[in-house]
């Protein structure tokens, strides 16, 4: 790890730890929940959408996983109120265990047919929600007991749980990067066959990549539960938290540590905003699309790839003139 | 004597066509073996099912004096069969260096380790000086000229130390300077004991390099001994000019 990069882990978590202490607000806290979330699910959607090239749109499934979870468990007790963030990792195991064999099946398929096959797997996911009526409640929902956190700091701990999880999930992304994990996950999106014909084992790290990636999906689709208190089929899993994730993922960069955050950190504040300011019309659905297309056509491939290319490339434009103004200072010598 | 592989009955029918027909060939251990034929012989085809990439409809591969029952690309590469591709194969986002490292055929428990460790970089460095890449290290794939993509992808296939390497066209689409250096590196190697299968159209290469050369016609053996045998032979010539 580069003194640049702890300094900027060290500067971005120090700060988001900090940041409760001095906001007053619940609203802006509240809106910072659901940054974390949403960074924390786009960065974790990264290591199979982005590393791997695979990409998921059934990531809410798993997310709804992880919420029905900790729905069911707790809905007569949360004790003193930090059992369920206790159960996220059985949950996140768990989940991440039980999408081995979908995983293995569904990556037979590759790109459109992939995101074909995932979609699916979501709106199964969302029926049964809605028709195993003794588990889910069905669509009158789920609620949850409401834990005795102190009124004033009621959303602290939840805001801590996200940031946990977005320092797992970025933790797990850079893990990545640095192992042969990454170097194989990125053989396989250029060209799987011929990463396969390598000798690369293909089929056990994109399984690794996907448990991994919706293991963190339902986590957070834990707290994020817990958090809201009361769960229903249409938002737990919902497409829109698959499109958000997407979206961010492609916003900031694919394939990067830092795009899916920053792509999270600029597209929830926005989406909320027009939200506020188009009201129950769902215009803000369509200004969230608006920014998506601009950026696209300025930044095809994202934000952070976009800027680190061209850095890229002026240096290496600087080392040339350089080299040139050498040569001639010799010449003229 | 057993071959190092050896090739039985192979067929391979797409749809009404059969581009691999009862094929049986041999490559001899030590041997830089020749598979030549006119387009659309099956060539390429009976590489794509002998590496694993194509299940056959019907015959027996043995590499290595053990029959190969379910050809994976993945194992077979780890047992010692590597190839190359007829359109140079290389990752375009990976750097020259992880190029190379990604195909040292690392074990699971390797997969957690450090992307590029230390022995990495000093094995691929080797190789990247016998290839005269090293001052390519750290380009992107897809920064590199054809050529180099060719070389970077006959490189990258010796990291796992192969003993038999099957190349496809090794010299196509790239220069009279670049197929000489191409043919050094294939000498050099082959003197340290690696064994080649070859498809080429470039018969003068074949020609020079070459022993035996096999020729397929319509997906069936129909030739197979030295350079001259072959070139004088009725029905090679048939193949290649008849109608």
């Amino acid at each position: 790890m580069t003194k640049a990069g702890i300094l900027r882990a060290v500067i971005f978590f120090g700060g988001l730890a900090l940041l409760p202490l001095g906001i007053e607000p619940v609203w802006v806290l509240n809106l910072l929940i659901f940054t974390l979330m949403y960074a924390a699910l786009a960065s974790s959607w990264n290591y199979i959408g982005g590393y791997a090239g695979y990409p998921s749109l059934g990531h809410a499934a798993f997310f709804g996983i992880g919420a029905y979870s900790i729905a069911i468990i707790f809905e007569k007790s949360v004790g003193r109120g930090y059992a369920p963030f206790f159960m996220l990792p059985v949950i996140g195991i768990a989940v991440a265990i039980l999408s081995i064999p979908i995983g293995m099946i569904a990556m037979r398929t590759r790109a459109d047919v992939f995101a074909i096959v995932t979609i699916t797997l979501l709106f199964v996911a969302q029926t049964l929600a809605f028709n195993l009526r003794t588990v889910t409640g069905g669509a009158q929902g789920k609620g949850i007991a409401v834990p005795p956190f102190a009124i004033s700091h009621f959303s602290w701990p939840f805001y801590y749980a996200m940031l946990l999880l977005l320092l797992l999930s970025m933790g797990i992304s850079f893990y990545f990067r640095r192992s042969k994990i990454g170097l194989s996950l990125a053989a396989v999106k250029a060209d799987e066959d011929k990463a396969h014909g390598v000798g690369v084992p293909v089929t056990f790290v994109k399984i690794v990549a996907f448990a991994a990636s919706v293991g963190i999906a339902a986590m957070v689709g834990g707290v994020w539960a817990y958090y809201g208190g009361y769960i229903y089929p249409q938002f737990a899993v919902d497409p829109l938290i698959t499109i958000g994730m997407v979206l961010m993922t492609f916003l900031g960069g694919r394939a990067t540590l830092w795009g899916p955050v920053i792509g999270a950190f600029i597209l929830v504040p926005a989406q909320q905003t027009f939200a506020y300011q188009f009201g129950g019309s769902q215009f803000y659905l369509l200004a969230y699309a608006a920014i998506f297309l601009v950026i696209m056509l300025i930044l095809p491939r994202g934000i952070l790839p976009t800027i680190t290319d061209r850095l890229r490339t002026k240096a290496k434009l600087r080392e040339i003139s350089a080299a040139l103004t050498a040569q001639e200072q010799e010449a003229s010598r | 004597m057993s071959a190092l592989l050896e090739v039985h009955g192979l067929t391979k029918r797409f749809g009404g066509i059969t581009a691999v027909d009862t094929c049986t060939l041999e490559v001899q251990q030590g041997t830089i073996t020749a598979l030549i034929g006119p387009n659309g012989s099956g060539k390429t085809t009976a590489f794509n099912i002998i590496t694993g990439y194509l299940k056959a409809d019907a015959g027996t591969i043995s590499f290595d004096g053990k029959r190969v029952e379910k050809p994976s690309p993945a194992s077979l590469y780890r047992d010692g069969l590597s190839r190359t591709f007829q359109q140079a194969r290389i990752f375009p986002d990976l750097s020259v260096l992880e190029n190379l490292v990604v195909a040292s055929s690392y074990s699971l428990r390797g997969l957690f380790q450090t992307r590029v460790s230390k022995q990495d970089r000093d094995r691929a460095g080797e190789m990247l000086e016998e290839f005269k890449l090293s001052s390519l290290s750290d380009l992107r794939g897809s920064e590199l000229s054809y050529g180099q993509r060719k070389l970077l992808e006959f490189a990258a296939v010796l990291m796992s130390s192969p003993k038999l390497v099957l190349l496809d066209e090794p010299t196509a689409g790239v220069n009279p300077v670049m197929i000489e250096t191409m043919e050094r590196h294939i000498r050099s190697r082959h003197k340290e004991g690696v064994t080649f299968l070859i498809v080429e159209h470039d018969m003068q290469l074949v020609m020079r390099l070459c022993d035996p050369v096999i020729v397929l016609d319509r997906g069936a053996t129909i030739a197979k001994g030295t350079p001259a045998e072959v070139q004088t032979n009725p029905l090679v010539l048939d193949a290649y000019l008849g109608d």
